[in-house]
């Protein structure tokens, strides 16, 4: 309720300054600029504050329900497959409970469900990130709506956030991936190498109104929306279930949800 | 002053050329490296940094070695230490020198190395570490070669430069506590994730930077005309006895922390290290190695006898330098990469290619150091006649 009249306020008070500034704009920004395409979101972008997912994992049995989603991802997203496991790059992908959860939560006498159960992780977008703080160069930073991005034409490859990651969730190109993909998405940048890597939550998605891929892809088996609105999917579903996430204790303050 | 490092003798020469053979077959194969990417190293997803690094931080102790004999002289006036602390400069010169480059030869995108000065981000350690790194250099070579200059001119060297001099003091401190901050404030890497990390970083520099000291003493009273002093050797010695110690026992405080408190995050890579970890086990001889040799480098160099026998006070030295090599080069980086964040074993072994890029990159740094040396004893045997 608080949030939801701190909102509306700042709403308010950003119309009521919009109002105001908009008659200098409007003097100050004419002609020249005028008809020029502008660069920036959208009128269709999605907005939070913090956007979150949150992950059903008892309605994923096998690989065979996590697979499509990885896959979707992967493909879009142009991610190479090597056959070198030392090259590996991946943005999302499946393991077990124990792996998913090692060290902040019992993987002892677990219920046969659970144990063998696939958990997808990804990168958390989390809101306190370690990767932003370690990056020398700004080319890992948060967006106001709580994403982590990456900026590949800036990144120097110096890897200094895959060591502040405590999920392993980024990968580094240790060769060019042009040539191992099997398909190119085309609206979507291929990495050089020497950069790092990893999910963004589709924010180019996003941009254009549309839900990340592997939730589309997960067909209502993930809720995704933003964590501080009441209205949204993912915030009523850590609402109304018991979650998880990995590694709390760290206070990195993971924005992906496991319901088990 | 740079005439005395073009003339020389032959074996000089003979010297330098080897060390530019290293320096080529480096370069060659970081061509290499440039064109296929950091996949011709070892490292991998889990272990995303390896023997560069690893070597890089263990240079930065041996730059910051370099402190224990200038604190003594310009801070206690310790004079004996006069004919040395030129010789701990430019070792510290040649050293960030090597640092520098493993740092390069380490980026993925060395070319836009630039972006961490276009883009300054002051709450990134590696932003601070590029400071004080290159900070540092420029400190000694201002020091270093006024000094030196000084001396040759037979005057006292220009009051600017007591400033200086006083500042390169914490400076040196500085480059290894930062280095080590790189590592130890990183969340869920308990290997590192230990407030004395920074503390055991400069011991092992205390110990490894002066016994490298030590040994080039030795070698240069051998080839040149200039002796350091035997007296100034000895007591470097016991500087290198009681840093070995002092690492040692903050390697044991590791150990207890970890073990006695059962925390498997901490446990887990020690264990990895030296025992293994679900039958994963690259490192366990060469950890073994690194401990047999700090105690050897500990009987021989506590114990008066054998610290003042020439024989073994190289022993113990050597002993002493690859003990801590092995210990910060090769455990400490791949230490706490294994087990990786999910709790899964993934070993890091180095490459024959990236060894040879650091071969090179060592290479750059001897041939740096050489001349260097070369232009100091010229100096000194010149002022000396
Ligand atoms: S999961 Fe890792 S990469 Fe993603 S925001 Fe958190 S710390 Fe950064
Ligand atoms: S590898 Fe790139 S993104 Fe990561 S810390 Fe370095 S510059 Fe930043
Ligand atoms: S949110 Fe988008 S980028 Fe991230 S794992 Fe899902 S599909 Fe991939």
């Amino acid at each position: 309720m608080d949030i939801r009249r701190r909102r509306v306020l700042q709403l308010l008070g950003l119309s009521a300054a919009a109002l105001t500034v908009k008659p200098v704009y409007d003097a100050l920004a004419a002609d020249p600029a005028a008809g020029r395409p502008r660069v920036g979101p959208g009128r269709e972008q999605l907005k939070a504050k913090q956007w979150a997912m949150v992950i059903d994992t008892r309605r994923f049995a096998s690989e065979a329900d996590v697979e499509p989603l990885i896959e979707a991802c992967h493909r879009i997203h142009n991610v190479p497959h090597f056959e070198l496991k030392r090259w590996e790059i991946k943005w999302i992908w499946a393991t077990e409970y124990k792996h998913a959860f090692s060290g902040t939560s019992s993987d002892r006498f677990l219920a046969d469900a659970v144990e063998k159960r696939p958990f997808l992780v990804l990168c958390n977008q989390c809101e306190n990130p370690p990767c932003v703080r370690a990056c020398p160069t700004k080319a890992t930073f948060k967006r106001e709506d709580g994403i982590v991005m990456m900026d590949f034409h800036r990144c120097i490859g110096c890897r200094f956030c895959m060591a502040a990651c405590p999920f392993g969730a980024r990968s580094f190109n240790y060769t060019d991936p042009r040539p191992y993909l099997k398909h190119t998405n085309k609206l979507f940048p291929t990495r050089m190498k020497g950069v790092v890597e990893k999910c963004s939550f589709c924010a180019e998605r996003l941009a254009e109104g549309k839900r990340p891929a592997c939730v589309e892809a997960a067909g209502g088996k993930i809720a995704f929306g933003d964590l501080y609105d009441p209205a949204s999917e993912a915030h009523q579903w850590v609402r109304k279930n018991y979650t998880l996430r990995r590694k709390v204790n760290l206070g990195t303050e993971p924005a992906v949800y496991y319901i088990v | 002053m740079l005439e005395f490092a073009v003339k020389g003798s032959k074996r000089y020469y003979g010297w330098m050329i080897f060390l530019l053979g290293l320096v080529g077959v480096g370069f060659l194969v970081y061509l290499r490296q440039l064109d296929v990417g950091l996949g011709i190293t070892g490292m991998n997803r889990d272990v995303s940094w390896g023997f560069y690094i690893a070597n890089f931080t263990f240079l930065v102790g041996v730059a910051a070695g370099g402190v224990m004999v200038v604190l003594p002289y310009y801070l206690h006036d310790y004079k004996a230490y006069g004919k040395v602390t030129i010789l701990g400069e430019f070792l510290a010169i040649a050293a960030v020198v090597m640092c520098i480059t493993f740092i390069l030869v380490d980026l993925g995108q060395p070319m836009r190395v630039l972006n961490v000065l276009l883009y300054p981000t002051p709450n990134s350690v590696l932003f601070w570490d590029t400071i004080v790194l290159n900070g540092y250099l420029l400190l000694n070579l201002i020091i270093g070669w006024n000094v030196l200059e000084a001396e040759r001119n037979g005057v006292h060297y220009q009051g600017w430069l007591k400033p200086l001099i006083y500042l390169s003091i914490p400076w040196a401190i500085s480059i290894h506590t930062v280095t080590a901050y790189l590592y130890c404030g990183l969340p869920g890497r308990g290997f590192w994730l230990t407030a004395i990390l920074a503390p055991r970083f400069l011991s092992s520099a205390f110990a490894s930077g002066p016994a490298l000291l030590i040994l080039l003493c030795l070698i240069i009273r051998r080839v040149s005309n200039f002796d350091p002093g035997w007296k100034q050797i000895q007591s470097l010695a016991v500087t290198v006895a009681y840093a070995i110690c002092v690492n040692v026992f903050f390697f044991l405080c590791e150990v207890f922390v970890a073990f006695y408190s059962q925390i498997p995050e901490h446990m887990d890579h020690i264990k990895y290290l030296f025992v293994g970890l679900h039958g994963h086990g690259a490192y366990v001889p060469w950890m073994w190695a690194a401990m047999a040799l700090m105690v050897l480098g500990i009987i021989l160099l506590v114990n008066p006898v054998t610290r003042k026998t020439e024989g073994t006070l190289i022993v113990g030295c050597l002993a002493v330098f690859f003990g801590c090599w092995i210990d910060k080069g090769l455990g400490m980086i791949s230490g706490g990469f294994v087990p990786n964040p999910l709790h899964e074993v993934n070993e890091y072994i180095p490459t024959l290619l990236e060894g040879l890029i650091t071969i090179g990159v060592y290479g750059l740094g001897f041939f740096v150091l050489t001349v260097l040396y070369k232009i100091a004893i010229g100096v000194k045997e010149e002022v000396r006649a």
